[in-house]
């Protein structure tokens, strides 16, 4: 399990534009490196990010290459009903995980 | 008569000179690295989620609270770490009456590991110790650093300072030649920094990661073509001790991000 960090309002008024900041400890290995012994490093990345809020995709990202470890990802949702927010990250190796938060809206 | 006073002058004013040469400028206020990187990397230390190395903190305050093996956790003797270690980081190296030598932060928690968890230290620059060393650094954010004035430090101190200002390397370079006398300039397309220690472990964007000081002094020392000491070595212990010394009073910024 990686740590994340996941910032998000626990309490927002119907209608408020909520943002939403997540961070991941994740390598993002390139493909392109070599490694001590002079061997290509396999890559080993996240590929994908979305966020579900009561199981609609409000927000999805592609992730490549490029992007620096520890990806940091903000985005905005305009809040709806009380619920969950769903955060999943997937990439290469195998590489899953969820992460979610709950919010209440008056 | 006069000639020879007049050259004794000259003499004991090029003396002055050069002894003040090694120093920094003490009208200059010092500035940490923080007031010389550019305004996003800023935004991205002063935010802590924006801030990479607050994951390492997260993850060390896991560890905190973890029992090793069947012993204690780091928390069953300190307790909450938010009261017990703030400003333990400011005063490190300090000096070990047991060992009888001066041993930094990560090295004094691996004496913690195997004098009362009873556990394997850890290796220099891994995951757990960087953890670990983070979240007790992090407890003294905002807090200026105070070295320890044990006695025993003086000498060791005093070897650092000279590691300091010895020229080095087949570059032949001392670290007081960049970061006394040239901060501010550039240096292989690099700002050079006054070389202050006050944000340690850092996250490095260079590094993709967190590090110690001792690894950023190697990175210094193999770029002056020089071969740095070991991992916690007596001379990478007394140079640091040298610039805690130097960095003294400084704001501790422990997680700092860093180009």
């Amino acid at each position: 399990m990686a740590r994340t960090l996941i910032n998000a309002p626990r309490t927002a008024r119907k209608g408020d534009v909520m943002e939403i900041r997540t961070l991941i400890a994740h390598p993002m290995e390139t493909g392109y490196r070599a490694g001590a012994d002079g061997r290509t490093l396999p890559r080993d990345i996240i590929r994908r990010f979305a966020c579900r809020y009561n199981n609609e995709l409000v927000f999805s990202a592609d992730l490549y290459p490029a992007i620096s470890a520890n990806p940091y990802l903000a985005f905005q949702v305009v809040a709806d009903a009380s619920g969950t927010l769903t955060f999943t990250w997937e990439g290469d190796n195998g590489f899953a995980q969820t992460e979610s938060a709950t919010i209440t809206v008056s | 008569m006069i000639a020879s006073r007049a050259a004794l002058a000259l003499i004991a004013a090029l003396l002055a000179w050069a002894g003040a040469a090694g120093a920094q400028d003490p009208a200059k206020p010092r500035r940490s690295g923080f007031d010389t990187m550019s305004p996003r990397i800023q935004a991205m230390q002063r935010d802590d989620l924006q801030n990479p190395g607050m994951l390492w903190v997260a993850d060390g305050e896991v560890l905190w609270n973890k029992i090793f093996g069947i012993s204690f956790s780091c928390a069953h003797c300190h307790g909450d770490a938010k009261q017990s270690m703030r400003g333990v980081a400011a005063r490190y190296p300090d000096w070990d009456p047991v060992e009888q030598r001066p041993v930094d932060l990560s090295q004094r928690i691996n004496l913690c590991r195997t004098r009362h968890q009873l556990v394997m230290p850890l290796p220099p620059e891994s995951v757990e110790l960087l953890d670990l060393e983070a979240y007790v650094a992090n407890q003294s954010r905002g807090m200026p650093i105070a070295p320890s004035s044990a006695r025993e430090l003086e000498a060791p101190r005093e070897r650092g300072r000279a590691l300091y200002t010895q020229r080095i390397g087949q570059l032949n370079l001392s670290c007081a030649l960049c970061h006394d006398q040239r901060p501010g300039h550039v240096l292989a397309g690099a700002t050079i920094p006054e070389g202050h220690i006050n944000g340690y472990p850092t996250y490095r964007l260079e590094w993709q990661g967190l590090g110690s000081l001792q690894r950023r002094l190697r990175n210094c020392l193999s770029g002056v073509r020089a071969e740095p000491p070991p991992f916690n070595s007596t001379e990478m212990v007394e140079l640091e001790l040298y610039l805690a010394q130097r960095s003294a009073g400084m704001t501790i910024e422990t997680p700092a991000v860093r180009p």
